[in-house]
């Protein structure tokens, strides 16, 4: 039998009122890719993110999760799901390690047991020696690197991440990039919300949004096609300074 | 369920390490009861004459009569300081992590109220021992029967901040919502005077106070700090807990609520 996909969302759509945000989408994740969800600001990243998180729940279309339903078995889907949120979410003035115990005790987590994924999932992202400061000293790209390690604790088989790499300066963009690829390299599957082209393998899988709806799927190349990937990206969406950057 | 106690451990953990971290916050709970115990008390002590009322036994002077009435304002205070927080969390992101734990959310929101009742138990118990030192002491059995009191009130004012919180947009919107929760519930209460008191000056005041839930939670500690049980007290008590808690469970309902008015 075949392990079903990783991450599957089928014809999804929710609206604020009047608005709708996001409108049928439908895409499937393969195991162990590294996915760009590509789209300009306001696409509707964040609320399907909030949807795939079920920070908001719609009644329109599914999402499965390794297989389980997040609707119907929210618990067994949640505890698959690893979330790097777009804002930080952090207590600033306690320690790394105390803000790594926090999450894993959340996840039903404690004693040696979370000491060891604490430590294992710090040293994936090079942060072991950090353990001990408070996150407060730490700069951007070390607290974004942490609240990464924390996703990873329970073991998740998807990791999301909304745009995790705004507001850090280009060294430690290109850092966590590169992280978060051998990551995927390594096994894990990854969603990857950005409007930045350049965070993007030519290997990667694209999902491209665009005001609620999915334009293409495809890999990095075939959405690139014989040009530059950032001028098929303004061809499709019209146009966005931002995804420049 | 191991899994949903290493939560709840984790939840009140933290919530106690930022009340300890907050130096000025233990402050201000501590001070403020004790500025109307020392000052308010003592100024109203002559102008107020309390005949003898269950469940006190004996004349008792203003001062003891207000004990209960603050320690209910301490938790009053605190449940809304625990709201803040929530809306704090909610600005600042930490409340997406929590809700997205693979816990049913009504128990990490229970988790969360636990959390800030034990809080609101230490800073009772220190005012209660500070009040010792100024000579109001109560039964020695009474600090023992007031626990149970003190969680179950602590619960009500805390679910009620949770209810506020998942009401409230912006941290800017809570100052508003303090003074319009906060000063009428206190009062409009049995906290400062007797209800036969009230009822002197107007029955409708009286019977404002009397539907008041934070009425109930003052008596339910006043009877308990004396060693008295109050049925009625205790009824209005749980049944404030529970009416607070599922609402505000409605506020946090994914489908319905703060993250979809948030977008």
């Amino acid at each position: 039998m075949t392990r079903p996909p990783a991450l599957r969302v089928s014809h999804v759509s929710l609206s604020y009122g009047a608005k709708k945000a996001l409108d049928d989408v439908s895409f499937a994740l393969p195991r162990g890719r590294f996915c760009a969800l590509l789209g300009p600001n306001g696409a509707g990243k964040s609320t399907l993110f909030s949807l795939l998180t079920r920070l908001l729940v719609t009644r329109e279309g599914t999402i499965e999760v390794a297989g389980h339903d997040l609707a119907r078995s929210p618990r067994a889907a949640l505890a698959r799901i690893g979330v790097v949120f777009q804002q930080p979410t952090l207590d600033l003035d306690t320690s790394v390690m105390r803000n790594m115990r926090y999450f894993a005790a959340l996840h039903g987590l404690a004693g040696r047991d979370a000491t060891m994924r604490i430590e294992a999932a710090l040293d994936r992202l090079n942060m072991r020696e950090r353990a001990g400061e408070t996150v407060r000293a730490l700069n951007g790209g070390h607290r974004r690197r942490m609240e990464i390690a924390r996703a990873l604790v329970h073991a998740p088989e998807v990791l999301l991440l909304d745009e995790p790499t705004v507001g850090l300066d280009t060294a430690s963009r290109r850092a966590i990039t590169a992280h978060v690829h051998d990551l995927a390299a390594e096994g894990l599957t990854v969603l990857w919300a950005t409007h930045l082209v350049d965070e993007i393998g030519p290997g990667d899988e694209v999902v491209v949004l665009h005001r609620g709806r999915v334009l293409q799927q495809a890999s990095a190349a075939e959405v690139a096609g014989n040009r530059p990937l950032i001028d098929a990206f303004i061809e499709m969406t019209g146009g966005n300074d931002e995804a420049l950057a | 369920m191991k899994a949903w106690l290493v939560a709840l451990n984790a939840i009140v953990i933290r919530e106690a390490l930022r009340f300890v971290q907050n130096r000025g916050r233990f402050l201000s709970a501590m001070v403020r009861p004790l500025v109307w115990l020392v000052v308010f008390a003592a100024g109203f002590r002559a102008a107020l004459g309390l005949s003898i009322i269950p469940p006190y036994q004996t004349y008792i002077t203003y001062e003891v009569y207000i004990v209960p009435g603050l320690c209910g304002m301490i938790q009053l205070f605190n449940g809304m300081q625990s709201s803040l927080s929530l809306v704090y969390d909610q600005e600042m992101g930490s409340m997406r992590l929590l809700l997205t734990s693979p816990r049913p959310r009504w128990w990490l929101l229970f988790c969360k109220l636990m959390a800030g009742v034990a809080v609101s138990l230490v800073q009772v118990y220190a005012f209660l021992g500070i009040a010792a030192l100024f000579g109001i002491d109560m039964p020695a059995m009474g600090y023992v029967y007031v626990f149970p009191a003190l969680v179950l009130s602590g619960l009500m004012l805390g679910a009620l901040g949770l209810l506020i919180s998942s009401t409230i947009r912006q941290l800017e919107n809570f100052a508003g919502v303090m003074n319009f929760v906060i000063f009428p519930m206190f009062f409009l209460s049995s906290a400062l005077y007797p209800l036969w008191k009230m009822a002197e000056s107007s029955d409708l005041l009286r019977d404002i106070c009397a539907v008041n839930p934070f009425t109930h939670a003052v008596e339910l500690i006043r009877f308990s700090l004396y060693e008295t049980f109050n049925g009625w007290a205790l009824l209005w008590v749980v049944t404030g807990t529970v009416v607070f808690f599922l609402l505000a469970l409605v506020g946090y309902d994914p489908a319905r609520g703060l993250m979809r008015r948030r977008g």
